[in-house]
């Protein structure tokens, strides 16, 4: 090394060194003990006194696999992962397609506005819609009443708390995703457009074949970050149903939650916590796979 | 009539589903404003009313004297507002590293981190609370800023905006021998700074809106931030719809009013982030 390298990795480690040993004392630090914590059996006593810390092997991630409670909770992320992700996803792709329209005039006023949810405070938004799900006095019932539905108890019937936090959820994010997919239908080359119109190429075959296919690698971004984020769900079902009626809204960070900081079984909720990384570190792996596979 | 067929009626049908989405999307918000400006009891009515019979002020007026929700207000804008100080300052170091300076490992390190953003952030939550534990930040302020201060997207995001910039600029720089110190502060920093109002604006809203990490640090109520206090609030008044409706808005609208006046660098940003990453 010369001088002058050095004196360039000197200036660069200071530059770096504050960021670096933050995120790895306030970051990696605690994940790797989060490893380590999921293989004892530290809990309110440990907190208490470190002595009474016991090294428990898989004890944890048994215990979990014969919970039944959990199995609900991994139930019902998937059902707001596998029903929320899509639906998001294609709520997202439409707005952006109307908002990128060539006919539309002020697309910048309806790009905001469809994007406004984003910005809001969830619990701030949760429970507004708590409200707005009221079966007498709710917005959405009497809405649906025009249309000859009768009165749904949204956040009271086991089978409809679900869906009612899939539709906030979407409500509040799909406007993101929708941002990053009309960009990536502006970066489409307008010519093939005119290509397929000269060929006489309908606008379902244009959207089909031109759009569908280019917006391949913008798929997969918003797919991948949507499907992170939603196995994630946490404050919905906090503000909104406290993981009820009946557990049908408990989701796998809420079971942590509840476990480790009410209950302070954090060697439990660590193994809790490292199920869910595997499960969102499979799903990336599976929804990379099949990009790659598929034409 | 073929004039109509061909151009009037998608028109009419597009801006048509448009309004309609939009209406859709906003009347939850538009129903929360109004809802917080109706008489105690107001929005508890068969058939639902979408404004107020006689506009009040008096639930704001509750929140800030019986509730003393001006605190939780301060508490929000003190935190959000010191984690975005010291992030722009300690991220924007750091990508400027990673894009500008020359050292062994670099991209490789880079790459680390960039596949460190797979980890959900509830992994390292139980553990960092026993770490805050120790050092003595529970229940206090530090313990929501520190985790905050440093950011992987943030680092990547200042990286990304200064690939673009020529390195013959710093290099011109160096010539006149100015320090890298220097050459940071007077010349990166200024270059920067539409990336960094992009970065502060993504840093204060994640700052304001997270609930999760001060739900658990924070136990005494007078810390507690805007969005715990809103969920606590719940917890006693949720018969109170119109009070809680104007907690809703005194929560929303600070972050909605910084996203309408600085738009532009928002989206900016998840362009940033989403295509080019």
């Amino acid at each position: 090394m010369t001088g002058r390298e050095r004196r360039a990795a000197l200036s660069a480690g200071m530059f770096l060194a504050p960021a670096l040993l933050l995120i790895a004392v306030f970051f990696f630090l605690p994940v790797v003990a989060a490893l380590l914590l999921s293989f004892t059996d530290f809990d309110i006593y440990a907190l208490g006194d470190l002595s009474r810390l016991r090294f428990v092997g898989f004890t944890n991630y048994l215990q979990l696999l014969q919970s039944p409670l959990f199995w609900i909770a991994i139930g019902n992320t998937f059902y707001f992962v596998l029903v929320g992700g899509p639906l998001s996803v294609a709520l997202s792709l439409g707005a952006a397609l109307l908002v990128n329209a060539r006919l539309t005039r002020f697309p910048g006023f309806f790009r905001a506005a469809f994007f406004l949810p984003v910005v809001t405070t969830l619990v701030a938004v949760a429970v507004v819609w708590r409200y707005l799900y009221h079966p007498r006095y709710g917005l959405l019932n009497y809405g649906l009443s025009w249309l000859g539905v009768d009165p749904i108890d949204w956040l009271g019937n086991p089978d409809w708390a679900m869906p009612a936090i899939i539709l906030m959820a979407v409500w509040k994010n799909f406007g993101f995703n929708m941002i990053i997919f009309i960009a990536g239908l502006q970066n489409i080359p307008p010519q093939l457009y005119e290509a397929a119109r000269i060929d006489g190429a309908d606008a379902w075959r244009r959207f089909r074949h031109i759009t569908l296919p280019l917006l391949g690698p913008t798929f997969l971004f918003v797919a991948l970050i949507t499907m992170i984020g939603y196995f994630q769900v946490f404050a919905e079902p906090y503000v909104m149903t406290q993981g009820g009626p009946a557990n049908r809204t408990l989701s796998v960070v809420l079971l942590m939650y509840e476990e480790g900081f009410r209950w302070w079984n954090m060697g439990y909720a660590s193994a809790a916590a490292f199920v869910l990384f595997a499960l969102i570190l499979a799903g990336t792996v599976l929804q990379l796979k099949l990009r790659r596979e598929s034409p | 009539m073929s004039r109509w067929m061909h151009r009037l009626l998608p028109s009419l049908v597009l801006h048509g589903a448009l309004m309609a989405g939009a209406a859709l999307i906003l009347l939850p918000l538009l129903w929360m404003l109004a809802a917080s400006l109706m008489p105690a009891g107001e929005a508890n009515h068969y058939p639902p009313r979408l404004w107020p019979s006689a506009v009040t002020f008096e639930h704001y007026a509750a929140l800030f004297t019986r509730l003393d929700l001006g605190r939780h207000l301060l508490n929000s804008a003190l935190l959000a507002g010191a984690v975005t100080v010291i992030a722009l300052l300690i991220n924007s170091m750091a990508g400027y590293a990673f894009a500008k300076l020359r050292f062994r490992h670099r991209d490789r390190l880079f790459q680390g981190l960039l596949a460190a953003m797979v980890i959900p952030a509830q992994v390292a939550m139980l553990p960092l609370f026993l770490l805050l534990k120790q050092l003595g930040l529970i229940n206090t302020y530090w313990g929501v800023i520190i985790p905050g201060m440093a950011n992987i997207f943030g680092i990547f995001l200042i990286r990304q905006y200064l690939l673009a910039i020529p390195d013959s600029l710093l290099d011109a720089a160096r010539m006149d021998g100015a320090g890298e110190f220097r050459i940071y502060w007077s010349l990166i920093l200024p270059l920067c700074r539409p990336i960094l109002v992009t970065l502060a604006i993504f840093t204060f809203l994640g700052a304001w809106n997270d609930f999760m990490w001060p739900l658990i640090v924070l136990t005494d109520s007078t810390l507690y931030t805007l969005p715990v206090a809103l969920a606590n609030l719940l917890g006693e008044h949720v018969q109170d719809t119109e009070l809680m409706m104007a907690g809703s808005v005194l929560t929303v609208l600070p972050v909605m009013l910084l996203f309408v006046a600085l738009q532009k660098y928002y989206i900016a940003g998840i362009l940033l982030g989403g295509t080019k990453g």
